[in-house]
């Protein structure tokens, strides 16, 4: 697979790991009253579509960049590429 | 068939030991060809020497020479001869050189002949024409579709001592040489706009049109010959020959800069985003791969585009007896006669229900090969003239067991007669060539025009076909096809092409009346000659109930081994189709994998072979240890020093023990460069590292060390180790070797999808510092010979650290901190001064009685020390466990303090991490045992936890022991079993304190 580095431009998929759905990047609040089950649902419970699919995958062996890659998974056509810091930001994460 | 007629060419048979030869005919080699017959090459087949020319292939070679049998079949060990001339060969498979570069099963359709070749034909005792395994043929009726599910089936005991090594010995194809390699493979990688796959008269035009709008092209092709059946054909293109506009064709693309044709290049599979593998046979054209070059290079090739123009192959009609030595594609015929200038026989008849299989008639007579007899299965053939054509007739067996000798035929009016002949060509008509097309399980459609599959509309991203491996069966289609395709998908990337003239061809579609198989009620007519499936094993597996294509390929093999069926499935199909009363497109297709021909896994491999299977990682003091005779174990990717033999050691606890009661005893030395190494900067330095340890260390002082456990999200720890504090915003943290990549790539993680405001910025620096550990009571004093400034326990306390100099001035970094109980420090200096480093303090240690120490020595004494390392930090075991769940700040945000809290993990029968020591003080334990209480079965439901890590200590003078046990923290004093049934062995064990050595930590802080 090529994935489109929004910052380095066309790269073989070859040069990232991958780690897995995206919604990752929406780590509940440890504050919350059931954060326990907040967090059991964050880590275990996953979609598993047939189809689109936001991911997260690390430019390893290039700029170390983590990635969000909207990948259909039945036929690997990728969608859209973004970098993983600013979906958070836009997500509302910040420091 | 008259002398003239024939090349009159000489000396075709020689012995290995005869290098003059005797005075014989090549007995069936015709005029012309594309073959060089001013030289000669020399080769065998069965330790019998032969002659061929350039441009032949071994195939081509041992018609020529009158050879038709070329092996035997894989289960009943038919003989068999060539019935292709293409990759696509089933029969003809052969061992191909010899000791450690033999290959197995090699077509001898695509071996490119070279002087010296040796060829040996396989699956058959003692002799290709005398196989004692033949009687495998007299016993078929048990070895029908699915025989060893029925045959074999009791009892059990059977199978692996009796059924499986007499099945494997009597069915089965060539053999490895059981020998490494010697060769190099090599990978690489391309980017072109458009890839021509196949490079016949559609992938010519094609490349031709692209490569003259100055497109970056690639044209590949399997054979070492450019123009695929345009070689193989007499049919003329503009007034040229086929050949002869192929080559000209070829050598104006050869001229373009932009255009790279790659010969001897077959693409084995479409992946995705255009990304086509090929592998490229750099050198198996040779006899021996010259000095500096690749045997075979594996290429990843990026194209925008990818024009599929792959041809189509010809299938057999199946008739009883049709796998006779002789017997082949009509469409081969032709071309070993036109091509290759070689006939499998000089008497010759074709079996045909298309007007395709009329050309080999014709073209079999301009090379004056006489023809026996036409058996057209079409009453309403057009009728030839000048041979006998048997309109409505079929050929119904064939004689001649080790070469045909005749065919019987009925007539359109019923009558049978046997015809003599030495070959028969058989068309059943062409398939187009959809491998590719299905890589991404696109299903090919039915096309009733010409009674095949041609591609689907759901190819791959960027995929089109042309010519005939769309349907497009002439050569004029075929050209035009080829041409518009490439400009149609360089259009598509904006690229502009204009078409070229092409020149005028044949243009008549050949017209054909399917036939798959001639009915039979006794006798055996061969689907799929290389796994030997019938057509009555087609119709025994739909009897069973294999209604499912992809039922019938498993149960009979049907399309499976090196030819993957490429000229059996579509019959098989058919076969099936006429059971189930279903059309062939109801029928449908199994799968189509890559890759598209055999690929050598030496390829896969490339250079990453043998020592070079994976890079090593090679320390700082590597070069001073090896000098030092260090025994090194590999250790991730590093090669870290074991332990350091001295002259009179014989075994290597010798030497572990006498490196640990020198360092305990006055000071040892260690490589830690291999602790991974990260650098965090930033005004959020302390922050982060406070989320991302379960520990606190927002307060830590600037020249002091902490001790740090990382949890994985799900409470489980991931990994320990110390972050130093260099400054207000700079910290230097440090993670085990085994964990070092994945603990940096965790922490970007963190960095940019978790907190991505956070001042904070993370480098490796792994391999930019050598590190040292020095321990022991004289670590100080040595040190202090090294260290330019003041390390006194005043100036640097224990888990302090500072940016220190030196040597005289060079910038290091001291950290004081240990791994192994004793008084103890990390020292680091750039790498590149490792290697000086590690030879001054060698040298320093001298003077104390010191030693440099292995991983051995290491891990013993943090054992000794009741230290976690990778045993523990095994990935299922929490803080908890280990005994550190007073680390766990519930006080603050942190990856994974929220899921540790979870009830399961803090069960009070938990596993704690304790000490173990066998009863008995001579007693050995090993790690992997399990605990069993006293009295109580050795069994997984009375399993207490299990033992980690054991070493030999020389201080105490007998094994000690880590592991985790339920309650262990109550349960001291305790006697166990600890069972190890791998090993046989159990030892009892009394549940001690895991700090085996100085339990109050006076030794470190001294």
């Amino acid at each position: 697979m090529i994935i489109n580095h929004p910052l380095l431009g066309p790269r073989d998929s070859q040069e990232f790991t991958y780690l897995g759905d995206a919604s990752l990047i929406d780590r509940p609040d440890w504050q919350a009253p059931d954060a326990v089950d907040q967090f059991h649902d964050y880590l275990y419970l996953r979609d598993n579509p047939a189809g689109e699919h936001r991911e997260l995958w690390f430019h390893e062996q290039g700029d170390r960049s983590w990635l969000v890659v909207t990948r259909n998974v039945v036929t690997h056509e990728i969608l859209n590429v973004e970098l993983a810091s600013d979906v958070a930001r836009s997500r509302g994460r910040s420091k | 068939m008259t002398a003239n007629q024939m090349s009159g060419e000489m000396n075709a048979v020689f012995t290995p030991s005869d290098s003059q030869g005797s005075q014989k005919t090549t007995v069936n080699r015709l005029a012309g060809g594309q073959i060089d017959r001013s030289r000669r090459l020399r080769f065998t087949f069965d330790g019998k020497g032969y002659l061929a020319h350039p441009g032949d292939t071994l195939a081509s070679a041992l018609l020529a020479n009158g050879v038709r049998l070329m092996g035997r079949s894989f289960k009943y060990h038919r003989p068999r001869g060539v019935i292709s001339s293409g990759s696509e060969e089933p029969n003809a498979l052969v061992e191909l050189r010899s000791g450690a570069r033999r290959e197995p099963n090699t077509r001898a359709t695509v071996i490119e002949m070279f002087d010296g070749l040796e060829a040996t034909s396989q699956n058959r005792w003692p002799s290709l024409s005398f196989d004692a395994m033949g009687v495998n043929d007299l016993l078929s009726p048990f070895f029908a579709a699915g025989f060893y599910y029925k045959t074999f089936m009791w009892p059990k005991a059977f199978w692996e001592k009796l059924y499986e090594p007499i099945i494997r010995r009597a069915a089965g194809l060539g053999s490895l040489s059981m020998e490494a390699d010697p060769d190099a493979y090599d990978k690489g990688f391309l980017h072109c706009d458009l890839l021509v796959v196949g490079a016949g008269p559609s992938g010519l035009a094609a490349a031709l049109t692209a490569g003259r709008s100055g497109a970056r092209v690639i044209l590949a092709d399997e054979d070492f010959r450019l123009g695929g059946r345009l070689n193989a054909e007499t049919l003329a293109v503009g007034d040229q020959s086929g050949a002869d506009w192929a080559a000209a064709t070829v050598a104006e693309l050869a001229s373009m800069p932009n255009v790279r044709l790659m010969t001897r290049t077959t693409i084995i599979g479409a992946f995705d985003h255009g990304i086509y593998g090929a592998l490229e046979r750099v050198s198996d054209h040779l006899a021996v791969t010259p000095k500096g070059k690749v045997r075979q290079t594996l290429w990843r090739i990026y194209s925008k585009r990818a024009l599929v123009c792959a041809g189509a192959i010809e299938r057999p009609i199946a008739f009883v007896n049709n796998d006779r030595p002789g017997i082949m594609m009509a469409g081969a015929l032709r071309a070993y006669a036109n091509r290759w200038a070689a006939t499998p026989g000089h008497r010759v008849a074709v079996f045909t229900n298309n007007d395709d299989g009329l050309r080999t008639v014709a073209d079999l007579r301009a090379k004056g090969v006489q023809i026996a007899a036409v058996i057209d299965s079409r009453p309403d053939a057009p009728a030839l003239s000048g041979v006998e054509h048997l309109r409505g007739a079929m050929v119904i067996d064939a004689k001649g067991r080790l070469g045909l000798s005749s065919i019987v035929v009925r007539t359109a009016s019923g009558d049978t007669r046997t015809i003599p002949c030495d070959a028969l060509g058989v068309s059943g008509g062409w398939n187009p060539n959809v491998g590719l097309t299905c890589h991404h399980r696109s299903r090919p459609v039915w096309n009733d025009g010409i009674a095949a599959f041609v591609p689907g509309n759901d190819l791959p991203a960027g995929m089109t076909v042309a010519g005939a491996a769309v349907g497009h069966l002439t050569t004029a289609a075929a050209l035009r096809t080829g041409a518009e395709g490439a400009a149609a998908a360089l259009a598509d990337i904006g690229h502009s092409a204009a078409l070229p003239d092409l020149p005028r061809a044949e243009d008549d579609a050949p017209r054909l009346t399917p036939l798959w198989y001639v009915p039979h009620k006794k006798g055996r007519a061969w689907v799929d000659p290389q796994n030997d499936v019938t057509v009555k094993d087609v119709k025994l597996a739909h009897q069973e109930g294999y209604r499912s294509v992809e039922h019938l390929k498993r149960y009979t093999t049907l399309g499976m081994a090196t030819d993957q069926g490429k000229t059996s499935n579509v019959t098989g199909l058919a076969v099936m189709a006429a059971m189930t009363g279903q059309t062939i497109q109801q029928t449908g297709t199994t799968i189509y994998r890559p890759p598209y021909t055999p690929v050598p896994i030496a390829a896969f491999a490339g250079r990453s072979a043998k020592e070079d299977f994976r890079p090593k990682r090679l320390t700082p003091s590597h070069k001073w240890a090896t000098e030092q005779g260090a025994v090194f174990v590999e250790v991730g990717m590093w090669m870290r020093a074991q332990w350091f033999p001295k002259p009179g050691e014989t075994t290597w606890r010798q030497s572990v023990d006498r490196e640990v009661l020198a360092t305990r005893g006055s000071v040892g030395i260690c490589d830690v460069t291999t602790l991974g190494k990260i650098d965090v900067q930033g005004t959020d330095a302390a922050e982060f590292l406070n989320r991302i340890y379960a520990n606190p260390f927002a307060k830590l002082g600037v020249g002091k060390v902490r001790y740090g456990i990382m949890l994985r999200e799900d409470g489980m720890v991931m990994d320990d180790g110390t972050a130093a504090r260099l400054a207000e915003d700079h910290f230097v943290v440090t993670t085990t070797t085994a964990n070092a990549v994945g603990v940096y790539r965790h922490m970007e993680y963190c960095r940019q999808c978790l907190w991505p405001d956070m001042d904070v910025q993370l480098i490796s620096t792994t391999e930019a510092w050598a590190q040292f550990s020095v321990a022991g009571p004289n670590a100080r004093k040595l040190l202090q010979k090294i260290v330019d400034q003041d390390i006194s326990n005043e100036a640097l306390p224990y888990m302090g650290c500072a940016e220190v100099t030196v040597m005289g001035g060079l910038r290091a970094r001291i950290f004081r901190i240990s791994f192994s109980g004793e008084l103890a420090y990390e020292i680091a200096v750039p790498t590149r001064y490792g290697d000086g480093l590690i030879r001054a303090m060698a040298d320093a240690a001298k003077e104390f009685g010191g030693v440099v120490y292995g991983t051995e020595a290491l891990g013993v004494m943090r054992i000794e020390k009741g230290h976690a390392a990778g045993n523990e930090l095994n990935g299922t075991t929490t803080a908890l466990n280990l005994g550190m769940a007073g680390m766990v700040n519930k006080k603050k945000d942190a990856i994974g303090s929220t899921l540790s809290e979870r009830e399961g993990l803090n069960q009070p029968d938990a596993l704690n991490l304790v000490g173990f020591r066998p009863v008995s003080k001579d007693a050995l334990m090993s790690a992997g045992s399990h605990f069993i209480n006293a009295g109580a079965e050795a069994n997984a439901a009375n399993d207490q936890g299990y033992m980690t890590s054991v070493a030999w200590s020389p201080n105490l003078g007998h094994y000690v022991g880590l592991g985790f046990l339920k309650n262990g923290a109550n349960r001291k004093g305790e006697r166990l079993r600890a069972v190890c049934p791998v090993k046989d062995l159990e030892t009892e064990v009394e549940v001690v304190s895991a700090h085996f050595i100085d339990p109050e930590g006076e030794r470190l802080r001294a």
